[in-house]
């Protein structure tokens, strides 16, 4: 009723205040339901993102003064061994996560395709780990593969040597290692994903695989991967994003040793800003970060522009 | 002879189970060693370290939730997630019903910065923001930590909610209009019950995301007693790193509420995972 009455009323006022009130009513209160989330993420996230342009560009402690230096904290990157190493490192990072989790899930996703009630059961048990938080995902792995109480030392008790090994502890081996572990935690994730695109796949399609003849091979290569080729390929390209971004299982696990042989962009910009305090230089690091995934977008993009169905 | 022919069929759903029971293996061993180590002395473990306990020692998980200061972090936990819940359903519930129902001008606008910031890593703006959060004197404060969980959920959230809401057919609202509710009324008394699932979905995901969450916790607060859950867990673990049968016990004691939360609703888990919360 109220708003019946208002209307009446607003019937009797002068043309130009009734033209107000509407225009508050449709153009501004709708802002107002935005606005508070709006303030809160240029806060946190939008003006920071965009000062860290300028921080970049200068000599900062994070207190006091900050000197502009121009380009100079970009011109040490590219002197800098340590962050070459660490770049080094998340490209070895990237090749193993656009491949090893992806045959994994692809795998698991296409066996769990054919089953019924089972599958769901199956599916919840498989997504486990996803869930379970990388502080304790890490600590589970850190006793699994110590050489005193881990696999290792079970399998050289009963007679099979060689994987008594530290393996979070051997610069060979720690970057390898704590992949494994994240790894352990995240395919799941592209399980579930596969599967529900492999589920929307019509199946007459297999029907006519099958008519044909196919074999399970057959049938994964031609039928389940085109099916679901826009989802793998867009989770291709997060996960190469994501493989820039990587901080928390070598952190807990290793904090980027020994030696800085599992050292990531991420770990080095956490000790340069928080242990070190060189701001200006952190936020270089990071915003070389944003452009290498900012690179892998527009690989995508240019791909797509140029035709490709990705 | 007869289930090896079985297992060779085209149809036969054998092979399957082979192999999915290898996955299983895989992904549940691990947790499995964790619930027993968490029940064993440290003798035992020690010439045990896989197999399951002879004897439950229960008083594990009462030691490590002295020791690992569990009544404070459980607290501080707690705290985080429902607060980053309740406002990113409120901040976030609004916006998405003005973006969904409202039509607002120049809202495209609103939606892109909201697709930049999503993609943007995390790593860029850490610096400033700490810069930021240390002149506001929101370091070591657990509600400036909740403000950063709100606006890094912020995108997902609006994306799922405002999905739901497009949904929406438009009669229950025009029939309230007319009968003189406001803008406001509509969101509270007509569109939150008819969309609360898609609210679960989002509440289940941010705050699971929260109560495991640990590189932003790690970087915001520094002060032991105001820790959550991860990071004093981490701390506990590189403390007490000979002792395994305290570190699993406190470990199970850390994930039981998600298990039990994702096990009873993992439907809706699931859809907002594969929808919207597009993370590592």
């Amino acid at each position: 009723m109220g708003e019946l009455i208002a209307s009446i009323e607003s019937r009797r006022m002068p043309l130009k205040k009734r033209s107000h009130q509407r225009f508050f009513r449709l153009k501004v209160v709708p802002w107002l339901f935005i606005l508070p989330i709006l303030i809160l993420y240029i806060m946190v996230v939008i003006g920071p993102s965009l000062a860290a342009f300028y921080y970049s560009l200068t000599d900062w402690s994070g207190i006091g003064k900050a000197t502009f230096i121009g380009l100079e904290n970009f011109k040490e990157i590219f002197l800098d061994t340590n962050y070459h190493k660490a770049l080094q490192n998340n490209l070895k990072w990237l090749a193993m996560f656009v491949t090893i989790p992806f045959a994994l899930s692809l795998f698991a996703a296409s066996m769990l395709r054919g089953l019924k009630k089972s599958g769901m059961v199956f599916r919840t048990l498989l997504f486990l780990p996803y869930i379970i938080p990388s502080v304790v995902a890490a600590a589970i792995w850190r006793n699994l593969l110590s050489p005193r109480v881990g696999l290792g030392s079970v399998l050289a008790d009963i007679g099979i040597p060689g994987l008594d090994f530290a393996f979070l502890g051997s610069t060979k081996t720690a970057l390898y290692a704590i992949a494994f572990v994240d790894n352990w935690h995240f395919w799941g994730y592209l399980m579930i994903l596969f599967l529900a695109a492999m589920q929307a796949i019509p199946v007459d399609l297999y029907d006519a695989a099958k008519v044909d003849g196919a074999n399970r091979g057959q049938e994964f290569l031609h039928v389940t991967i085109p099916g679901i080729r826009p989802t793998l390929i867009f989770m291709v390209m997060m996960v190469a994003v994501w493989s820039f971004l990587t901080f928390d299982y070598v952190w807990i696990l290793t904090q980027g040793g020994p030696a800085r042989s599992s050292e990531v962009l991420s770990t080095y910009l956490y000790k340069q800003a928080f242990n070190r305090f060189e701001a200006g230089y952190a936020s270089a690091i990071g915003l070389s970060m944003s452009l290498f995934a900012g690179m892998i977008l527009g690989i995508f993009i240019y791909l797509r522009r140029r035709g490709w169905e990705v | 002879m007869n289930w090896i022919i079985r297992f060779r069929q085209r149809d036969s759903l054998l092979p399957n189970y082979a192999v999915l029971t290898l996955y299983l293996l895989f992904a549940l061993l691990p947790l499995l060693i964790l619930v027993f180590n968490s029940l064993k002395s440290r003798p035992e473990l020690a010439n045990d370290p896989l197999g399951p306990p002879n004897v439950l020692h229960f008083e594990n998980f009462s030691n490590a939730w002295v020791m690992g200061k569990f009544s404070t972090t459980t607290r501080n936990s707690a705290f985080l997630v429902v607060s980053t819940v309740t406002l990113v359903l409120t901040l976030g519930g609004l916006a998405s019903f003005s973006l969904a129902r409202l039509n607002p001008p120049g809202s495209n606008i609103f939606m892109a910065l909201m697709v930049v910031g999503a993609t943007l890593p995390i790593w860029l703006f850490m610096v400033p923001l700490f810069i930021l959060w240390r002149k506001l004197g929101l370091i070591n404060n657990l509600f400036g930590l909740v403000l950063i969980y709100t606006a890094m959920n912020a995108p997902i959230a609006i994306f799922l909610l405002r999905s739901y809401m497009v949904q929406l057919p438009a009669d229950f609202e025009d029939a309230a209009r007319v009968d003189g509710a406001n803008d406001l009324q509509i969101f509270t008394n007509v569109v939150l019950p008819l969309v609360w699932p898609g609210f679960l979905t989002v509440g289940l995901v941010v705050g699971m995301g929260v109560w495991g969450e640990f590189q932003i916790a790690l970087i915001f607060v520094t002060n032991p007693d105001l820790f959550p859950i991860t990071t004093s867990y981490w701390q506990f673990t590189s403390r007490f790193s000979r002792d395994w049968t305290l570190t699993s016990a406190a470990a199970l004691m850390m994930i039981a509420p998600i298990l039990v939360l994702f096990l009873s609703l993992q439907r809706r888990f699931i859809e907002g995972l594969t929808q919207g919360g597009i993370r590592m």
